[in-house]
């Protein structure tokens, strides 16, 4: 058991919307040194959070108190590049639960479920929608249902369905993980494995 | 039942399945896991945790590249930090039965150049890695591929991980190539027509006269690179250049093993008819020298052409302006002539033996430029004895240079190789990221033979004027 059970979410939501954020900007390597996995909220997004003298860049929007909440919702290819679960550790450390873009890198991807951040990927049409309900209310609040595998933005009640695969669905609602399932089956890997060539 | 033509990828997928879950990825069995000190302390946190032991520790192999410096290794490493991570390794492996060819060990290196070396990388094999770069393999015939730290967990627990099967893409690359175009330089122009996301979903096969009359490091440069965009992995059909390269490295099979291995491995090709869900095609005679000029590796142009402008490009239009504007250049200006301050040559992308060859017949008889800074780092202990033994070492300290010890230092600089911001670098690495080899610091994805030209001019130059 990793991580919290994830059904539905309402939250107000911080929008990013860059294209191709990679996950060295999400959190660069050389905060890649611990060996736990606490703590990495506080070097989200450090380079662009961050001046050199470590005083906050007043423009870039984790330090502009007017956004908040639990949803973070990125340009398209998000999550791009380094394999290093530190990303998504980073993002849930710093409080949010879903990644909402029109587009996610694969590792980042399964990442993200293997920690319990739900992962959303829309239409680039609808992801435009979010982001002009962000800016024209900074409070305006997203619902993410994952029983009906909908998100929806409350203002408007425009709504759109996402795809997830049932199993990683199952997961996600029960707070299990692929360590959980692995286990149950270990006779059968064990068998597998045997016959393997190498 | 009719045997359905198929492809490489399908073969080796489809023996390593254990369990196909409906509506859910494959249960896929690992052959080899490698790992390093960045990624995997949590994960032996999370076995001890969960009170599991390693299920097949004898498939698995540790070595400690990513945080290690690379002057004074023999002394105790500074960064205290650094040295946890390093001795958690070391700790863990340890008491997991794990081995692990640490700081000092002969075979140490950066992972991806270690396990080919050594004969741990087999075709057919699967291989996972917590480094997207574990692609690397692919230039076996293996599938392999980068993950999370929650998958090495679970991979030391299971010895599988879980995966939806990726759509599959052939790259055909055909056509005699240029003088002073390398394996770097085709990655990245099919990058660079792709896009960095261009292949996301994708498992690539490449194919066709290119690659067939690589060696294995050029193929290990392109299969690295796949990654970059967005693809799963990315693999290329083993053959005589390969099975050549194998036998008599230290891990691999010898006598009836290896005659057995070898009938196998002959069959590990794409079926004539087995089809892909998308194909490119490319010309070798289109691909010049390549050199990158924004933020991402898919930015990337001919060495003698114009930067673009946002006009021109299809993906990454709206971050455009701000790439260029980090990079400190202007739409339509050329990459030739531009004044550089450092110079990287390394990294898993081009830290094998044929890059410093590569790097020192431009560099041969030159001297460095005085405003270069320049990290000649191996890929490895045994690639750093190649480059003595050669004279490669000589050629190197005449011109000025000086050669550091192995691991992956500049490519993502979390050790002390660190990039100053605003400087501009020319790197034979794997990423121009804001920020990845320093925090602002400008990089210019290339190859030994640009990498050589600018370190010996100062700016960035055409290799063809200066090879002989
Ligand atoms: S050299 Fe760079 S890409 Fe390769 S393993 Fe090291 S950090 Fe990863």
């Amino acid at each position: 058991m990793a991580y919290d059970k994830f059904t539905a979410l309402k939250s107000t939501a911080v929008p990013l919307p860059i294209e191709n954020v990679d996950t060295d900007q999400i959190i660069p390597a050389r905060f890649l040194k611990a060996t736990t996995r606490e703590g990495f909220g506080d070097n989200l997004f450090r380079d662009w959070r961050y001046n050199g003298d470590d005083t906050p860049k007043a423009d870039f929007v984790l330090n502009n108190s007017i956004y908040s909440g639990k949803i973070l919702v990125g340009g398209k290819n998000f999550g791009s590049g380094s394999s290093r679960e530190h990303a998504a550790w980073a993002i849930y450390d710093y409080g949010f639960r879903c990644v909402v873009s029109s587009f996610f890198a694969d590792i980042f991807k399964n990442n993200s479920m293997n920690i319990g951040i739900l992962p959303v990927q829309v239409s680039d049409a609808f992801l435009h929608k979010i982001f002009s309900a962000i800016e024209a209310d900074p409070n305006a609040e997203l619902e993410v249902s994952l029983p009906d595998q909908t998100i929806t933005i409350l203002a408007t009640g425009e709504s759109e369905s996402f795809d997830i695969n049932g199993y990683k669905k199952h997961n996600l609602v029960n707070g299990f993980d692929d360590i959980d399932y692995l286990q149950a089956m270990r006779e059968e890997i064990l068998a597998f494995a045997q016959k393997s060539r190498y | 039942m009719s045997s359905k033509p198929t492809t490489l990828f399908d073969k080796v997928w489809d023996a390593h399945v254990v369990r196909d879950i409906q509506d859910g990825p494959d249960v896929f069995l690992i052959d080899r896991h490698f790992i390093h000190e960045v990624t995997s302390p949590v994960a032996f946190l999370g076995l001890k945790n969960r009170n599991v032991s390693v299920m097949f520790p004898e498939r698995t192999f540790a070595t400690a590249d990513h945080n290690t410096p690379t002057i004074n290794q023999h002394l105790p490493v500074q960064d205290p930090l650094s040295a946890k991570q390093l001795k958690a390794l070391e700790e863990n492996t340890f008491k997991h039965g794990i081995s692990h060819w640490g700081l000092g060990n002969p075979k140490n290196g950066i992972v991806h150049v270690v396990g080919p070396e050594n004969g741990i990388t087999l075709p057919g094999m699967t291989i996972v890695c917590g480094d997207s770069h574990t692609s690397t393999h692919g230039a076996f015939g293996c599938i392999a591929f980068g993950i999370g730290t929650s998958e090495v967990e679970m991979v030391l627990a299971s010895q599988c991980i879980m995966q939806p099967k990726p759509k599959k893409m052939r790259i055909n690359v055909n056509g005699e190539m240029h003088k002073g175009v390398t394996a770097k330089d085709v990655v990245l122009y099919i990058i660079s027509k792709l896009t960095a996301a261009g292949a996301t979903g994708y498992f690539v096969e490449y194919a066709g006269s290119v690659f067939e009359s690589m060696s294995m490091e050029g193929r290990m440069t392109v299969c690295n690179m796949s990654i970059e965009m967005g693809a799963r992995g990315g693999m290329i059909a083993p053959d005589e250049t390969t099975f050549s390269y194998i036998k008599g490295r230290e891990k691999a099979p010898t006598g009836e093993a290896w005659d057995d291995a070898l009938a196998y491995w002959k069959t590990l090709k794409t079926d004539e008819d087995a089809s892909f869900d998308i194909e490119y095609n490319y010309d070798g005679v289109e691909i010049e020298p390549m050199i990158t000029y924004g933020t991402n590796p898919g930015m990337g142009m001919g060495i003698t052409e114009l930067i673009p402008s946002a006009e021109d490009i299809d993906a990454g239009k709206a971050s455009f302006a701000k790439s260029l504007q980090y990079m400190g250049f202007h739409e339509k200006e050329p990459m030739l002539g531009k004044k550089i301050d450092y110079v990287f040559i390394g990294s898993c992308t081009n830290g094998r033996i044929e890059d410093f060859r590569a790097f020192a017949s431009i560099v041969k008889g030159r001297k460095k430029a005085d405003n270069v800074t320049a990290w000649v780092v191996p890929g490895s202990h045994v690639v750093e004895a190649q480059i003595r033994e050669e004279g490669i070492y000589d050629i190197l300290i005449e011109a000025g240079f000086e050669l550091r010890q192995p691991g992956c230092s500049a490519c993502l600089a979390m050790n002390d190789d660190k990039i100053p911001a605003e400087k501009y670098a020319v790197s034979t690495s794997n990423r121009n990221f804001e920020g990845r080899q320093g925090p602002g610091a400008r990089t210019l994805l290339a190859s030994p033979l640009v990498a050589a030209a600018a370190a010996v001019t100062g700016q960035v130059t055409d290799p063809r004027t200066l090879i002989a």
